[in-house]
């Protein structure tokens, strides 16, 4: 299996897995399965898959650490981008599809609603990380930098759970952001564990 | 040789002129079927631009016949919203928040028997029978825009009757002001109840004369069925020029009281949702703009949001009961 894993079939394998979700949207998008609101059914898909990505990625150094496969590194960056793609759509969706691309709208938008100003600042947050996600940018930034770097993830997570929390919160409905909160609060106290008990 | 007698012989036919006998035997219902396909072609192009397309249920529930009410405004032309989307997109916080829940869950609804008590400052206070209420009015269809409060709109043909009729059956007294809507809340049938999204039951609340208004409606029935459970069954309110919560669903208290009543939106968050609510696209909820809607069904993707009208377009009907009130301090 860690062999299989060092092959450059199971990095496709893994960008084809994590395309299925578009795919799927795009066959409802065009079948016009997307239910009675197709807008709203693109923005909430595209956002939990943003934020299932995210926890994925951050997934990755515990899973690997506690079972031992170091074979999972490579697929981190792939899951981060991807993440970032389905951020991306998530994005596009509110500024199109619910907006209309009336920038004045979405301007007036933004403070009117907290939680659209958390995503806002959180995928603001994401492009960075994107833009320095090639082999170069970490040799460009020094190992430590791009590290330091790249910890804005966790802060990207946190907000990117408060977004959904908060726009659930109009209606009490907390059953979900719950959820993805206990998991990010699980895969980011793991790593405060590990700095505590290993400095 | 144009007369022909039996000297001359008989000219035959050409064997491809001859109709077989198993066509000209079934010539009637040829004809029937000829006749089908030119009306289902003419239909077929009165249905795209008809807004009485889309007016019937698809059978399942029992119908429920009404005529089509004269009341202004009660017959917009806009194109009415597919059935599937208006019972399968709901908000019914009694059955879940999602807007799938309600179609998924409140099969669990028992409509049968159902009464409707009547109670507070009125002469003919009791407890009426939901078949007794069906004859209190003539079933009128009317076809009404219905605004949430979320940003998207759909357009149904309800069926019921105007809630006036109700109230002048039973006497409000003098000082009465205000009437007040409790729909059912039943932890054992309604999984949302059980969850504290909102303070059970449901209340919702309109000033008298709102309550008096036409086009107030004590709906029974829609797309010319009797209501689905997720809409609301067996009766609900239909304030067509009001923000959806409004139009409380599923009721069994209607009670006439002297001070204005509050609602359970205004309980759970004072500050975006008043007594009023009408539909007002100068007023924004505070955390949303209501300057446009999203039309269910009709406005793709690629489209932009229609703006909203004033009072949902029944201004010319129902704007001189706010005459001379500040609607962004009565919101």
């Amino acid at each position: 299996m860690r062999g299989w894993l060092r092959t450059r079939t199971a990095w496709w394998a893994c960008l084809a897995l994590g395309l299925l979700p578009l795919a799927w949207l795009l066959w409802r998008t065009l079948a016009d399965q997307l239910g009675a609101n197709p807008a709203e059914t693109l923005i909430r898909a595209t956002g939990d898959w943003t934020l299932r990505g995210l926890c994925l990625t951050l997934a990755i150094t515990p899973v690997r650490v506690l079972l031992g496969v170091p074979e999972l590194l490579r697929f981190r960056r792939l899951l981060g981008l991807l993440t970032f793609g389905y951020a991306c759509l998530h994005l596009l969706c509110y500024t199109g599809f619910d907006m209309g691309f009336e920038w004045p709208d979405i301007v007036h938008d933004i403070p009117k609603r907290p939680f659209v100003l958390v995503g806002t600042l959180a995928f603001a947050l994401l492009l960075p990380l994107a833009a320095t996600s090639w082999n170069g940018a970490i040799r460009r930034l020094g190992p430590q930098r791009w590290q330091a770097l790249h910890r804005s993830v966790y802060a990207i997570a946190v907000l990117a759970v408060l977004h959904f929390w908060w726009m659930r919160a109009g209606k009490h409905n907390f059953g979900e952001p719950t959820i993805y909160g206990a998991i990010t609060a699980i895969l980011l106290s793991w790593r405060l564990y590990r700095r505590w008990r290993y400095p | 040789m144009l007369i022909r007698s039996s000297d001359t012989g008989f000219d035959h036919a050409a064997t491809s002129e001859i109709t077989p006998r198993t066509v000209f035997e079934s010539r009637r219902t040829l004809l029937q079927q000829m006749a089908l396909g030119a009306a289902g072609l003419s239909l077929s192009s009165w249905a795209a631009r008809d807004a009485r397309a889309q007016m019937r249920g698809p059978g399942v529930l029992p119908a429920l016949a009404a005529v089509p009410s004269n009341v202004p405004g009660a017959q917009t032309m806009d194109k009415p919203t597919a059935y599937k989307d208006a019972t399968g997109y709901n908000n019914f916080y009694e059955f879940g928040t999602d807007k799938s829940d309600p179609a998924r869950h409140a099969h669990t609804l028992k409509t049968t028997p159902w009464t409707v008590e009547v109670e507070g400052l009125v002469k003919k206070p009791g407890r009426y029978a939901l078949e007794d209420l069906m004859k209190w009015g003539a079933m009128e269809e009317r076809i009404y825009r219905l605004r949430c409060v979320e940003g998207w709109s759909m357009v149904i043909p309800w069926v019921g009757y105007s809630l006036a009729d109700l109230i002048k059956r039973v006497e409000p007294l003098g000082h009465a002001k205000f009437v007040e809507f409790v729909t059912l809340a039943d932890e054992k049938t309604m999984p949302g109840v059980r969850g504290g999204a909102l303070d059970w039951p449901y209340v919702e609340g309109l000033r008298l004369d709102e309550a008096m208004h036409p086009l107030t409606l004590l709906a029974f029935g829609m797309y010319g069925e009797v209501l689905p459970r997720q809409n609301g069954a067996p009766l609900r309110l239909v304030v067509p020029w009001k923000y959806g919560f409004k139009s409380a669903k599923s009721l069994v208290k209607i009670r006439f009281v002297d001070k204005q009543p509050t609602s359970s939106w205004t309980k759970a968050a004072q500050q975006e949702y008043g007594f009023y609510s009408n539909v007002n696209p100068n007023v924004d909820h505070p955390r949303w703009s209501q300057a446009t809607e999203r039309r269910i069904g009709e406005d793709g993707l690629l489209a932009k949001k229609r703006k909203t009208l004033m009072f949902n377009g029944y201004e010319p009907q129902v704007g001189q009961l706010y005459a001379g009130m500040d609607l962004k301090k009565n919101y």
